[in-house]
C-alpha cells in the first residue's frame, strides 16, 4: 500500500476509496457481525426501509403501468389539487402545504436527535413533540384532500376526470403513506413521553420489550420519520407533478 | 485496519491537545448548522419543484426538472438527515444496491406498458 502513496490530490482520494472498499470486504467477512459502525437495533430499522422502499416502488411502478397503458387522458392533478383561496384557483397549493409541513417536521426531528445525543432530554422530547405536531397536521390534511376528492366522485373504480385508474392509484398510494405517517406519531408520542420522563437516564424497563433503551432509540426513530418524508418526496413527484 | 489505526492516531491527537473538548463523542451528533442549511436546502428544491408546476412547465424540461429536484432532495435526505454519509461502506451498499433492482421492474413494466397500450389501441381503436 505504501508503494503507491503519490502526493496528488486524486490519488488521496482512490487510496481513500479503495480503504473504504477494503474495509468492506473485512467487515463482511468478519466474524460476529458485519455493521461495525450500526448497531442491531439501527441495522434491523435500515433493513425494515429497505423492505419497505420495495413496497412503495412497487405501487409507483404500478401506477406508472397503468397510466402508460390507459387510452383514456390521465386527469390533470394540478387542477384536481388546486384550492380556491380569496376567489383565485392556485394549483396544487394543498400539496405544496403538505409538502413543507412534512419537512418541517423532518428538520424537527434531525434536531430532535442530535438534542437526545446531547442528553438534553427535554428539548429532545419538546422537538419530537413538534415533529409529531406536524405529522398529525399532515394527516389531516390528507383526510381533508380524500374528503374533498371523494365528494367530487372520485371513487377507486372510477371519476369523473378521466381514467378510471386514477382513483386506485390515489387512494392506494396516498393511504399507504398516510398510514406509515400516522403509525410514525404514535411511536414519536410513546418514545417522546419516554424522553421526557428519563427513561433511558434511569434505564426503566420498556412496556413491550421489558428491555432497557437507549438515546439511540431517538435516532432509529428518526430514520423511520426520515423515510415517510424520503417516500413523500417520490410521491410529490411521480403522482402530484408528472 | 488503516480506520483502525487512523482512529487510534486520532486518539492520540485529542489527548495531546486535551485543552480541546472532543467535538465528536458520541455517535451520529452533527452541528445543528448542517441541518439548518439541509432544511433550508429541502425547502428551497421543493419551492423549485412547485414552481415547475405552477409556471406550468411542459415536455422533457417539465420531466427533467421533476427528476432533478427529487433526486436532490431524496440525496440530502439520505445522506445528512440519515446520515449516510457517515456511515461505513458496508452498511451504504447493503441498503442502497438493492434497491437499484427497482430500475430494472420499472423498464419492465415500462415497456409492457406501452405493449398493452399499443394492444388497446389496435384492438379498441380508442
Amino acid at each position: 500500500m505504501t508503494a503507491e502513496h503519490v502526493s496528488t490530490e486524486s490519488a488521496t482520494t482512490d487510496q481513500n476509496l479503495r480503504d473504504r472498499l477494503h474495509g468492506m470486504v473485512a467487515d463482511w467477512s468478519s466474524d460476529q457481525r458485519s455493521f461495525k459502525s450500526a448497531s442491531w437495533g439501527k441495522a434491523m430499522m435500515w433493513i425494515f426501509l429497505v423492505s419497505d422502499t420495495f413496497v412503495f416502488s412497487c405501487f409507483l411502478i404500478s401506477y406508472m403501468t397503468v397510466r402508460m397503458s390507459t387510452t383514456v387522458e390521465w386527469p390533470h392533478p394540478s387542477e384536481i389539487f388546486a384550492l380556491d383561496i380569496g376567489g383565485k384557483k392556485i394549483p396544487l397549493i394543498l400539496i405544496a402545504i403538505m409538502t413543507f409541513d412534512l419537512i418541517t417536521s423532518s428538520g424537527t426531528m434531525a434536531m430532535a436527535v442530535n438534542f437526545a445525543y446531547a442528553r438534553e432530554r427535554k428539548k429532545a422530547a419538546i422537538l419530537m413533540l413538534v415533529t409529531a405536531f406536524f405529522g398529525a397536521a399532515f394527516v389531516g390534511m390528507q383526510a381533508f384532500e380524500w374528503t374533498k376528492l371523494i365528494h367530487e366522485g372520485v371513487r377507486p373504480w372510477g371519476n369523473p376526470f378521466g381514467a378510471a385508474q386514477f382513483g386506485s392509484s390515489f387512494f392506494m398510494i396516498t393511504g399507504f403513506h398516510g398510514f406509515h405517517v400516522s403509525v410514525g406519531v404514535i411511536f414519536l408520542l410513546i418514545i417522546a413521553r419516554a424522553v421526557w420522563r428519563g427513561d433511558y437516564d434511569v434505564g426503566r424497563r420498556g412496556f413491550f420489550t421489558s428491555r432497557k433503551g437507549r438515546y439511540e432509540i431517538v435516532e432509529i426513530m428518526g430514520l423511520y420519520w426520515h423515510f415517510v418524508d424520503l417516500v413523500w418526496v417520490f410521491i410529490f413527484a411521480f403522482f402530484y407533478l408528472w | 485496519m488503516t480506520t483502525m489505526t487512523e482512529e487510534t492516531t486520532h486518539g492520540h491527537a485529542s489527548v495531546a491537545q486535551a485543552a480541546k473538548p472532543a467535538a465528536q463523542a458520541h455517535g451520529q451528533q452533527h452541528p445543528i448548522k448542517l441541518y439548518l442549511l439541509v432544511w433550508t436546502l429541502l425547502f428551497i428544491l421543493s419551492a423549485c419543484s412547485y414552481l415547475v408546476d405552477y409556471f406550468d412547465f411542459q415536455g422533457y424540461l417539465r420531466w427533467f426538472l421533476i427528476i432533478v429536484f427529487m433526486l436532490l432532495k431524496a440525496g440530502l435526505i439520505v445522506a445528512v438527515f440519515m446520515h449516510m454519509a457517515w456511515e461505513r461502506l458496508a452498511l451504504v451498499v447493503a441498503i442502497l444496491a438493492p434497491p437499484m433492482a427497482v430500475l430494472v421492474l420499472m423498464a419492465m413494466m415500462a415497456w409492457e406498458g406501452e405493449y398493452t397500450n399499443a394492444l388497446r389501441v389496435f384492438f379498441f381503436g380508442a
